[in-house]
């Protein structure tokens, strides 16, 4: 049976109000300040450390991404960890506080399909992400201007624009977490502890278990031990477990676009890289497609995500 | 509500709800069983019966939110499996304990509803600010709706509809938990709005509320349609008489004389002084002339109009005398 009219009805001013809830509320006032001023601490030490021993690096801007000074991790891997955060933050209580507020079926008796809340309420909070992490990366660009004094060639701010994009996308994955999980706990409060305990472990743990999992499915051979080497499968075993944790695949896709020597994410042969030219950088092109499968893993993630939430939300009865 | 015959039987064109055979299966429980009843255009009609008994679910089914699991229901023509968004356009629904966003005002709170009906800017703002005055909610227009009571949040809740300018308006349990003052200011709202010939679904468990503004009501039991009519023809079909007269008064036999009384059908003793005589006409003074009869003192005598509260009780009460008792089908 088809339904007549359109699931986009609504969905612009829901976006709006929603996007306007967001930048409003005291809960994204704090996870701003929590990542601003974590990514200032990170950012102060690659500054620092970048003076130092200014070489001769054509991307020194990206260098600002990527550099860590112990005991800070790089901008980027705070990113990769705080994001996941900011994200759930926005979305654990998207759709059961309608609920519980009792405006669901207050919202759903106008003209408009359950499509529109629910994607005017994705649109809203990626938008927020998008706001906030576009910010931060102004923030880098502008802070490299004045403490580094070198103007960003082109191709720097093409693949800090590629970070920004891929950066979204990670967040989008995280968004869409929150808010099926909103959709399936009626209890905000199970929805956030759910979502975080993902979030741990997927950036925690996962990034330990990966491995011990890799040497049980593929237990690794003396032969190679003995020459202090790892064994091809429990290597390759051991990455692609890893790569089931969003925060992996954001991490491999910015080593690929922003340090522009990387050549490749997975193991290699020697062979393999017969007549390449160590430590020279990729072309932008070539960065972008070794960083490929990692970004279409992570939007794939947002869209079955979001799917999934969908589902169960169409399915779900309105009344309290 | 004299007008309620006439409106009842009016002509067939003016049914603004139908449904036929409307069901809705949760497993292999019917929440809604196979339920049939036409609503005519400008009247106030009341579903009525106890909490759990499938009058929230049809509400739902009517504005499509919730699936139809057989038969079939039309709004105003519309199917509102198919066509939900034709359907909401035109019926404006005060859900059970509506909620608003806290931190919005009032008036931000219609003005995204109005934007969702897809209402352009200036006609949004005058229509707010008219429905705000209609309910009485003025002075209090810009204030967040935390600091709201429940009466104001159930007024603002029919603003809502009132900016719709809905031609059906679904009120799912409207004073519940509302103090006598603001019970009765609802209610006056919805004659109002039954006055502009908006037609009112008012579901509800308070009776004599729905008695006060309903033209006619379906008592629903457990997911079906147990009785449906004017409130005065239910009182025939189920008191079997118009008239419940209470008597207070000592006498010796004195139930026994009261029973012998031309008209009356019955004569329960409530107490060792109080009797309830049923009959289907005014036999007070037949009443006054066997209290002195029987040499008793008679220290009241009332007449009770024929209440709803009094069709319910009574017809539950059947129900429960006579298991599997026959269902009217009104």
């Amino acid at each position: 049976m088809r339904r007549e009219g359109s699931p986009f009805q609504g969905l612009g001013t829901v976006a709006i109000k929603e996007l306007s809830d967001n930048l409003s509320s005291a809960r994204m006032l704090v996870l701003e300040l929590l990542i601003v001023l974590t990514a200032l601490a990170a950012l102060y030490g690659a500054i620092d450390s970048l003076r130092q021993n200014t070489a001769e690096d054509p991307f020194l801007l990206l260098r600002l991404f990527t550099v860590d000074r112990a005991p800070l991790p790089s901008f980027v891997a705070i990113l990769g960890f705080l994001i996941p955060l900011m994200a759930i933050g926005l979305g654990f209580d998207s759709i059961n506080s309608e609920h519980n507020r009792r405006t669901l079926s207050r919202i759903l008796a106008q003209p408009i399909y359950r499509d529109a809340l629910l994607m005017g309420k994705f649109v809203a909070g990626l938008a927020t992400l998008a706001i906030n992490l576009a910010a931060l990366w102004l923030m880098v660009i502008g802070l490299g201007l004045i403490f580094l004094g070198v103007p960003p060639g082109g191709e720097e701010i093409a693949r800090s624009l590629a970070f920004l994009v891929i950066a979204i996308f990670y967040a989008g994955v995280w968004l869409a977490l929150a808010m099926l999980l909103s959709i399936v706990f009626r209890s905000p409060a199970t929805a956030a502890l759910v979502a975080l305990g993902a979030w741990l472990f997927l950036t925690v743990l996962w990034p330990m278990l990966a491995p011990a999992l890799a040497q049980v499915i593929a237990p690794p051979d003396p032969r190679y031990a003995a020459l202090g080497l790892q064994t091809p499968e429990t290597a390759i075993w051991a990455q692609t477990l890893s790569r089931l944790s969003p925060n992996h695949l954001f991490g491999e896709a910015m080593l690929a676009v922003l340090s522009p020597t990387t050549r490749s994410l997975g193991p290699v042969f020697l062979d393999q890289l017969r007549g390449a030219v160590m430590g020279a950088p990729l072309p932008l092109g070539e960065s972008l497609i070794i960083a490929w499968p990692q970004t279409v893993a992570l939007i794939a993630g947002t869209i079955v995500l979001f799917v999934a939430g969908y589902i169960v939300f169409q399915r779900q009865e309105v009344r309290a | 509500m004299s007008n309620s015959e006439g409106k009842a039987v009016a002509a067939a064109n003016d049914i603004v709800i139908a449904a036929r055979g409307l069901t809705k299966r949760y497993g292999a429980v019917s929440v809604v069983d196979a339920v049939n009843f036409d609503i005519v255009k400008g009247e106030v009609f009341g579903l009525l019966g106890p909490n759990g008994a499938g009058k929230t679910t049809t509400i739902l089914m009517m504005l499509g939110l919730t699936d139809i699991s057989a038969g079939q229901v039309s709004v105003l023509g519309h199917d509102p499996a198919r066509a939900p968004l034709q359907v909401k356009r035109r019926v404006g629904y005060l859900p059970d304990s509506v909620g608003f966003y806290d931190h919005l005002t009032a008036v931000e709170n219609l003005s995204y509803t109005a934007k969702l009906m897809g209402l352009p800017f200036a006609e949004r703002s005058r229509r707010i600010a008219a429905a705000m005055a209609r309910v009485r909610l003025s002075d209090v227009a810009d204030k967040r709706v935390a600091t709201f009571s429940r009466g104001m949040r159930q007024r603002l809740g029919l603003a809502e509809i009132i900016v719709k300018q809905a031609e059906i308006a679904i009120l799912d349990e409207p004073t519940t938990g509302l103090d006598p003052q603001a019970t009765h200011e609802f209610l006056d709202l919805i004659g109002e709005l039954e006055a502009e010939g908006v037609t009112v679904l008012l579901s509800s468990h308070m009776l004599d509320q729905v008695q006060r503004v309903c033209n006619r009501v379906a008592l629903f039991q457990a997911g079906r349609i147990v009785l449906m009519g004017p409130v005065g023809d239910l009182a025939r079909q189920v008191l079997g008489a118009g008239f419940v007269v209470e008597v207070e008064a000592d006498g010796a036999g004195l139930a026994r004389r009261l029973a012998t009384i031309p008209g009356v059908t019955n004569v329960e003793t409530l107490a060792e002084d109080r009797f309830r005589m049923t009959a289907d006409r005014d036999v007070r003074p037949d009443a006054a002339r066997a209290v002195v009869a029987a040499n008793g003192s008679l220290r009241r005598l009332s007449v009770d109009e024929p209440s709803l509260e009094a069709i319910y009780t009574r017809y539950f009460q059947g129900q429960a005398d006579q298991p599997g008792g026959t269902r009217h089908a009104a």
